[in-house]
């Protein structure tokens, strides 16, 4: 699928500070990226969050010893204290974004807005491949999408996610399944774990 | 300060709709210069881009941006759009420039080409604007916002038939940055603004692989201002729709269900987008205009070359494609119906009536 971001694996670049935005498993990620060079971590910044899935690794995070680490109540508040941080964020800064795609996709966006190309910011994928869709129809987002087609959380009619991502919404694409047919819904598939 | 405007329906100009009632429909003129975009009875991609320079007398290629008999009722129709979704307008803060590029083009186009329905002075930047049809005085100062009831790009659009997008370059490729999208096939501005070339293509089928959008992408990329290019692209739409946008689907998309072999002449339509390319002078954005024309299957058999030509060509297209182009449900009963206009005869290469 051609919108999709392209995911890597995190690699320590020279930095005059180090931005890390993990949820869930994404905190393994860390690990490895701090791993390779562990000088960088007294120039680090680290914002974690559970997963959807209930995954915590904050222990194994706040055991690292980053210069800064925070551990925040869910993604919509780790996004606050990024926007802030990112304020301070001087010419050089390297940002590191690692777990679900919807982490990644809302901090790269908030990220992006001031001015990173899209390019210089790093993702590694860890955990759930649950989706963040958009609802074409009424424009609500619904989290934690597991199945195809699904009900959308806010107009509540059926969606099929289509394979479209906006990086400016963060967030995939969902149609109404049965504008055609009333009432004709195929069974829910769980696509996305 | 608002955009109130006087329809002037007159003999040309035909009052009718594109919602409800559907009233549109083609006269017998607008048949005989429908652009039919089929050169040959098949049809498969290609990057099939020409000049954009002025054409035969009469047909949609006379003029830059074609002023027909559906001007007043689709502009129409527009208002109507944006006043229930506002989204279908969208400008990203660093695309006002284009937005006045895009202005200026179309205002100096138009009073050259249509001086009977429109003019535009100039006294530096003080200007001008008359636009007789629509019934609009306007004088405002080019380049300052606050002189005008919209931003550039959404005044002048709502004056001109045609979806825009305006494109920014930079980063080596071309971003949609604004966008006009009211009589789209299935797309959504609100979804797509601020992706790349290749990002909202994403969902065009056998394209990709076969490097088309690499190669359109490296053609639009060297294309210089005064120079525009065009080609054709089309799908099918039951029920005179200009606005199939995804956000309406479920408001139209039952209408597909509706077809039978009875109404299928009347319902079924052509939908033909004549896409035309201009670079702009000085935010050196691209501006991408797609104008939608409608034909209706009972309108294009009147011309046999065409009626012939539309059956090989619905009967062939490969299923991804007419999949894509929302017609597979309905494809048998359209081959079925085309047929009786299919005597077999060869046809004249190329798209005009007859050559």
């Amino acid at each position: 699928m051609i919108s999709r971001p392209v995911y890597g694996v995190l690699e320590p670049r020279p930095g005059a500070v180090h931005l890390i935005v993990a949820d869930g498993e994404g905190a393994k990620a860390v690990a490895d990226l701090v791993s390779k060079d562990p000088s960088i971590l007294h120039k680090s910044h680290i914002l974690y969050t559970a997963g959807p899935n209930g995954t915590d690794q904050w222990d194994s995070i706040n055991a690292l010893g980053a210069k800064q680490a925070q551990k925040a109540a869910s993604i919509p508040t780790l996004l606050f204290r990024l926007a802030r941080v990112l304020q301070d964020a001087p010419m050089g800064a390297q940002v590191y974004l690692t777990g679900t795609e919807g982490l990644m996709g809302q901090a790269e966006r908030d990220v992006m807005a001031l001015g990173f190309p899209h390019a210089d910011i790093q993702k590694e994928h860890r955990g759930s491949t649950m989706r963040r869709v958009q609802c074409v129809h009424c424009k609500g987002i619904t989290e934690n999408v597991k199945t195809d087609p699904f009900p959308c959380s806010h107009c509540g009619l059926h969606l099929f996610v289509r394979d479209h991502y906006s990086r400016r919404l963060a967030a995939f694409q969902g149609v109404n399944i049965d504008a055609e047919e009333k009432g004709h819904i195929p069974p829910a598939v769980e696509r996305f774990k | 300060m608002s955009l109130d405007f006087k329809y002037g329906f007159d003999d040309f100009f035909r009052d009718e709709t594109y919602c409800d009632d559907f009233t549109y429909r083609n006269s017998p003129a607008a048949i005989r210069r429908f652009p039919f975009p089929f050169d040959r009875d098949d049809y498969m991609y290609s990057v099939n881009m020409e000049p954009h320079v002025a054409g035969r007398k009469g047909s949609v290629f006379e003029h830059t941006f074609d002023v027909d008999e559906h001007y007043l009722s689709e502009m129409r129709d527009r208002a109507r759009v944006l006043a229930s979704d506002p989204l279908r307008c969208q400008s990203l803060p660093h695309m006002t420039l284009a937005g006045w590029d895009l202005l200026e083009l179309i205002m100096e186009t138009k009073a050259r080409e249509y001086p009977q329905w429109f003019s535009l002075a100039k006294d530096g930047n003080r200007w001008h604007w008359i636009n007789r049809p629509l019934g609009i005085d306007q004088k405002f100062t080019f380049l300052d916002e606050s002189t005008l009831p919209y931003g550039p790009m959404e005044y002048i659009s709502r004056q001109t038939q045609g979806d825009f997008t305006l494109q920014d370059e930079r980063e080596g490729t071309l971003w949609v940055d604004a966008g006009m999208v009211t009589t789209q096939a299935d797309w959504s501005l609100d979804f797509n603004i601020g992706m790349n070339f290749h990002e909202w293509h994403a969902p065009v089928p056998l394209a990709h692989e076969k490097g088309i959008f690499d190669r359109a992408l490296k053609f639009l990329m060297k294309l210089q201002q005064g120079s525009p290019v065009r080609r054709y692209n089309w799908t099918m739409t039951v029920n005179p729709l200009l606005d199939t946008a995804p956000e309406t689907y479920p408001d139209w998309g039952h209408m597909r269900t509706a077809l039978t072999p009875k109404n299928m002449g009347h319902m079924m339509h052509l939908r033909v987008e004549l896409q035309t390319l201009y670079r702009l002078p000085r935010s050196n954005a691209i501006c991408f205009d797609i104008r939608a024309y409608l034909g209706k299957f009972e309108e294009l058999v009147t011309v046999p070359k065409w009626g012939r030509r539309l059956h090989r060509v619905v009967r062939d297209l490969h299923p991804d494609l007419a999949a894509y182009k929302g017609f597979l449900r309905n494809r048998d009963e359209m081959t079925q119906w085309l047929s009786q206009y299919d005597d077999g005869q060869p046809t004249s290469p190329g798209w005009w009536p007859e050559d």
